[in-house]
């Protein structure tokens, strides 16, 4: 596996997302020191790692949500557009309200991230949530709640995910329905970074493997 | 803007759906000024004389009781950091949050505060300008308030502590709105100067309230 770990030159179709020297500080405790990848356009970036060696850690950095030590990164764009509209981030909480309707979930979400209503109903399609659309949150399952998560990426096209452990609780079928997604966003020229054990099955896929010591592999 | 809108759309929903906030805070209203006249008895002149005070202190610690809610089950829930990756920064997110607050919580407060005249014998002539002070003076409630809020997030019961942390800031307000009401009731005074004087608190806190919000909940995002 060492030389898929290692930094590949592009595979790409150009620059896509470029994390210099990145070194995170949690408590403390260095989790990620020095760490540098490129993922290219068109890639997808699956994260490895024993828990507790900083996947979300530097998902969460990347999203800009903790202020790294040192380090740069850089998404390749529209510069003039702050990083935080041009990525999606669906996180370990599912950031759905219990109260709200699946539906009403949902179309907050795309009209709060600038995305298109028309696709609602399709996204909710898609993920097999189109007959629980008019149900309180609340009365879902783990399964579902989180593949009410997954629905958002769907709703307004943005080039970087960044996927916690996406899969978590999701069946098998689920978990195609994802890869699928994931797969058509990676070959349409978007950038997914995710933390996973799934295996994605997609062609263009890279790992990074962080290990206690934050070094690639 | 959109975003803006649609976040206060939202939050007006969830407080319509979760109910229990605004009639809390309504329940509680009423029965610490229904209390008053019950503690102090029956002597007409003290009751209005102190009303326009007992009403604007039962209106502010009414209103704390919801604050605590302002984000703590976004972020419990997760939505908090999606919250943060729309078009709005961070101080637009807490501004669009505080007037949500401001309309299911503070509002309905302002509605009920001439009705509850009635129980302290309030001076006919201090009605119109204890309605208009409430409502200029209570948007800093929900303003200041999200500091508080945003503070304690991350604290267990923090309820408490952001009554500790809040009210202090909400002196000004007080002491503006009151002294409104007593040029009307007890002259001399202007007021004009207090009324001006309230605005200008309000319009103060209405920026500096989700600005230091912002901060607090980029802190505790990490």
């Amino acid at each position: 596996m060492a030389d898929e770990n290692t930094i590949a030159p592009d595979r790409g179709s150009g620059p896509g997302l470029e994390v210099t020297n990145l070194s995170v500080e949690r408590g403390g405790r260095r989790v990620l020191s020095d760490l540098s990848f490129t993922v290219s356009s068109g890639e997808a970036l699956l994260i490895r790692g024993p828990n507790g060696s900083g996947k979300t850690t530097l998902l969460r950095t990347i999203a800009g949500f903790l202020s790294p030590i040192s380090g740069h990164i850089r998404l390749a764009g529209d510069e003039e557009q702050p990083l935080r509209e041009r990525i999606h981030y669906v996180g370990h909480l599912n950031g759905v309200r219990a109260s709200l309707m699946v539906e009403e979930n949902v179309r907050f979400w795309a009209r709060y991230l600038g995305g298109s209503e028309d696709r609602v109903s399709a996204a909710l399609e898609r993920f097999g949530l189109a007959s629980l659309a008019s149900i309180p949150t609340g009365y879902l399952s783990a399964g579902q709640r989180r593949r009410l998560a997954l629905v958002r990426p769907l709703l307004a096209f943005r080039p970087l995910w960044l996927l916690d452990e996406p899969s978590t609780s999701l069946d098998a079928r689920s978990t195609a329905v994802l890869a699928e997604a994931i797969d058509e966003h990676v070959s349409s020229g978007g950038i997914v970074v995710a933390a996973t054990h799934l295996e994605l099955g997609i062609a263009r896929s890279r790992e990074l493997r962080l290990g206690f010591a934050a070094e690639q592999a | 803007m959109k975003s803006f809108r649609t976040l206060v759309q939202r939050d007006l929903l969830l407080a319509v759906r979760e109910g229990g906030a605004t009639g809390t805070a309504l329940g509680f209203y009423l029965v610490v000024i229904a209390l008053m006249p019950l503690g102090l008895g029956p002597d007409l002149q003290l009751l209005s004389r102190i009303a326009p005070g007992v009403l604007w202190i039962g209106l502010l610690l009414a209103a704390l009781l919801s604050l605590g809610r302002m984000f703590d089950v976004d972020q419990e829930e997760g939505v908090l950091e999606v919250l943060t990756t729309g078009a709005l920064p961070l101080e637009l997110v807490v501004a669009a949050k505080a007037l949500a607050h401001w309309i299911s919580s503070c509002l309905p407060l302002a509605i009920l505060t001439p009705i509850l005249g009635l129980l302290l014998n309030l001076e006919l002539a201090a009605y119109p300008v204890l309605v208009v002070t409430v409502l200029i003076g209570s948007p800093a409630i929900s303003f200041l308030g999200s500091v508080g809020a945003a503070l304690t997030l991350r604290s267990r019961r923090g309820g408490l502590l952001i009554a500790l942390l809040v009210l202090p800031l909400y002196i000004p307000t007080l002491i503006f709105g009151i002294s409104a009401i007593s040029a009307v009731v007890t002259p001399p005074g202007s007021l004009e100067a207090s009324l001006l004087l309230l605005s200008a608190v309000t319009i103060a806190s209405l920026v500096i309230g989700p600005i230091a919000a912002a901060a607090a909940l980029r802190a505790q995002l990490g």
